[in-house]
């Protein structure tokens, strides 16, 4: 009895990949070709007329010291929120995974804050870190002036960074515990029958075992925090003080739907995909190179 | 009468059609209004609308929130570019030029005048009347929420110095605030530096001064109009701003930073305050029991003949591409809109001013403005009025405004933080807006303000 199921030509599978394609060309690459062809003219918001104007787009931005800025802080809050979001998962999830009493709680607990929306969560990170209400307050009164994200570039910045990780940090412990759980008990038992401590079973077992995990995050992290950034600076600085938080997203959202410069957004987003596909690259290539496969 | 009639034809309608399954009557015809306020406003905005479709019963408006000016007008655009548009839409005052140069409307005057409305228009406050009109005068939209920018100061913080009036000049608000900060207060002023404030720090402190923003007659004469707000009298005020920051007479407060500065003024916390007339009923309602305040025009500096003040928010654009009919029940709208009792309904559950004369005049009439919550907010017309508008003082006419607010956002920051000088601060925000106009004037190739 043949078991395998065969077609007699391949149009049938072709045909069966149809409405999977038509997803991906409608949803995909039909608005990306457009965001193209937008980013190569000047739109008028309301339709009518377009002009084409090659790179002028392109050339306008790049010729903007805001736009440099923009791309500055980008990289330095994904750079600081990616490795701050995962190291605080990665200790949380060697805690847990240690045979503690009432470690089921702590893991419901740490994975709640992934499921927060972003608004809600922005919207609390407000309050919790007002420079003129709760812990923030005593803070600036024993200390005045001390925190002050509506001027200081610098505090905005670490509150849109402390909100961004605390989200992410939740997502990432269910990986990392994953990882943890997925590593045999035999292979630390016996390391720990051999006399090894916490540490060392750790840093020579289980940290090489979860490297592909790490990687993964990494990639996934570093991509969240140049796209999904975006309603957390919306609600908590709206690019300010001075820029100091307009990130590369939310500056395309300004600039594109608060101030109808379609054109200008999407080279912005062309931009911002290609800085995205490098960073990606330069990630498989150089530090895949670490990960340890089974 | 009227009112029974109808219901009897309705009765008689509603058996006959459940009798026979036959329409007795044709059915209103409906159109929408996308409308950007929230909140307690929109719910107003409802009841407008209710009381629109109750008071005849050949249309029925549709009345959405689309949450904000920003979203009104995202949403309005999309919709337009998909052929879904509403007949009326709700546009804030910078979108003006944006909408002069869509195309994509049908001006209000000839609406009205298609559909056998007579409108005086003479009778809008001309403040009001030109920020929405032509260069030739032709009303494009009708102005719907109006308001204009107010200083608020606290009496019993003004009594502890030995005054009983508002400071007049700057220059008095100066000696002022030093006096309230020497007497313990711990707040004299507050302000805040986001993009929203560029309307009373910027544009309705240029106006009352007469002071160009832009070239060009604030761009009522061309689009290569440029900012010019860096060699004005508009830096002496910043920079007397920056100072009294510096000497903690003057505090920044936000909503991001915990208080507003209405919650600040309501709360006794800071003593003057400047905003909308809109927030009067705010402050009326959330104030600290037994705080005595008032509200007065915006200060001038000594030596200034004040001009009057810019308008605020937002006006009601007809688009292009309905039918007759949905036009037919835009006018009958526009029409219920411009009736003074409707001002007197709108007035009183906002903090909006009417807009025109005869509004006003019904309202005093009414004695609304010698009642308690309502006193002080003729001061917005006197100020709205307080001359001839000039070339400089009829509004602003200038492309991608959300933009340039922006970047008047950035810049004063930019500056509070002393991270520039306020030269450097307002040569760049010259530099960047100029770039904005540049990039509106290059999409609109060829083409001139109405």
């Amino acid at each position: 009895m043949e078991k395998r199921v065969t077609f007699g030509s391949w149009t049938i599978g072709i045909l069966f990949a149809v409405p999977q394609l038509l997803l991906i060309f409608t949803f995909f690459y039909w608005p990306a070709g457009q965001a193209v062809y937008w980013s190569l003219t000047l739109q008028q918001p309301w339709g009518g007329g377009n002009i084409w104007v090659g790179l002028d787009n392109f050339r306008s931005i790049l010729a903007n010291a805001d736009y440099w800025n923009s791309i500055t802080a980008s990289l330095v809050f994904a750079g600081i929120s990616t490795g701050l979001a995962m190291f605080v998962a990665l200790v949380l999830a060697a805690l847990t995974d240690r045979q503690l009493a009432g470690s089921r709680l702590y893991r419901v607990v740490l994975i709640w804050p992934y499921g927060i929306a972003a608004p809600a969560l922005a919207m609390a990170f407000r309050f919790i870190l007002a420079p003129e209400a709760g812990f923030m307050a005593v803070v600036n009164q024993v200390w005045p002036g001390f925190w002050d994200p509506g001027l200081d570039g610098t505090d905005a910045m670490a509150s849109i960074i402390i909100a961004f990780s605390w989200k992410y940090v939740g997502y990432n412990f269910i990986f990392f515990l994953a990882a943890f759980q997925a590593i045999p008990r035999s292979l630390i038992e016996a390391a720990a029958m051999d006399g090894s401590g916490v540490m060392r079973r750790f840093w020579d077992i289980q940290f090489p075992l979860i490297t592909p995990t790490i990687f993964f995050l990494l990639v996934i992290n570093i991509t969240e925090s140049f796209q999904d950034s975006f309603g957390i600076v919306d609600i908590m600085t709206a690019g300010g003080p001075a820029n100091a938080t307009n990130l590369m997203v939310y500056k395309i959202y300004s600039d594109g739907f608060k101030g109808l410069d379609y054109s200008g957004a999407a080279a912005q987003s062309i931009i911002l995909m290609l800085l995205i596909v490098v960073l990606t690259i330069f990630q498989f290539r150089f530090i895949e190179r670490r990960v340890h496969y089974r | 009468m009227m009112i029974i009639k109808r219901g009897l034809a309705a009765l008689a309608a509603g058996a006959l059609s459940t009798a026979l399954a036959v329409p007795a009557f044709a059915e209103p015809v409906k159109f929408d209004f996308w409308f950007g306020l929230s909140g307690d406003l929109a719910r107003v905005v409802d009841t407008l609308c209710k009381n629109f479709n109750a008071s005849q019963s050949d249309y029925e408006v549709v009345c959405t929130s689309q949450g904000n000016y920003d979203a009104t007008l995202q949403n309005t655009i999309a919709a337009f570019r998909a052929g879904k548009q509403p007949a009326v839409v709700q546009v804030y005052d910078v979108g003006t030029a944006t909408m002069m140069l869509s195309g994509a409307y049908k001006p209000a005057d000839k609406l009205m005048e298609e559909n056998g409305y007579k409108i005086d228009y003479a009778d809008y406050f001309p403040g009001i009347a030109r920020y929405y009109a032509t260069s030739k005068g032709e009303m494009l939209s009708f102005p719907f929420n109006s308001s204009t920018a107010l200083m608020y100061w606290n009496k019993d913080a003004f009594a502890k110095i030995g005054k009983t009036e508002a400071p007049k000049t700057w220059e008095d608000v100066g000696a002022d605030l030093q006096a309230m900060k020497d007497a313990g207060y711990e707040c004299p002023m507050a302000i805040n530096i986001s993009a929203n404030e560029s309307w009373q720090l910027m544009e309705q402190f240029s106006a009352i001064h007469n002071q160009p923003i832009a070239t060009k007659n604030n761009g009522y004469d061309g689009l290569d109009a440029r900012l010019e707000v860096n060699k004005t009298k508009f830096v002496q005020y910043v920079t007397d701003l920056k100072k009294w920051y510096d000497a903690g007479l003057i505090k920044i407060k936000s909503k991001d930073l915990g208080q507003d500065m209405v919650q600040a003024f309501a709360s006794g916390t800071c003593q003057v305050i400047m905003t909308s007339v809109g927030d009067h009923g705010t402050v009326g309602k959330t104030q600290k029991e037994g705080m005595k305040w008032d509200v007065a025009e915006l200060p001038v500096y000594a030596g200034t003949e004040r001009k009057n003040s810019l308008v605020g928010g937002a006006s009601l654009w007809v688009l292009s591409g309905k039918s007759d009919a949905e036009y037919k029940g835009a006018a009958a709208f526009l029409n219920f809109i411009h009736d003074p009792k409707t001002a007197l309904f709108w007035s009183t559950n906002t903090g909006y001013i009417p807009v025109t004369k005869s509004g006003f005049d019904y309202m005093k009439a009414q004695g609304f403005y010698d009642k308690a919550p309502y006193k002080g907010r003729e001061v917005a017309i006197a100020s709205l009025t307080a001359s001839e508008p000039t070339e400089i003082t009829r509004g602003i006419r200038l492309g991608n405004f959300t933009q340039i607010r922006a970047e008047f956002g950035t810049q004063m920051q930019a500056i509070f933080a002393n991270k520039v000088s306020v030269q450097e601060g307002l040569d760049t925000l010259v530099k960047n807006g100029d770039a904005i106009l540049a990039r509106f004037q290059q999409t609109y190739p060829g083409k001139t303000l109405p």
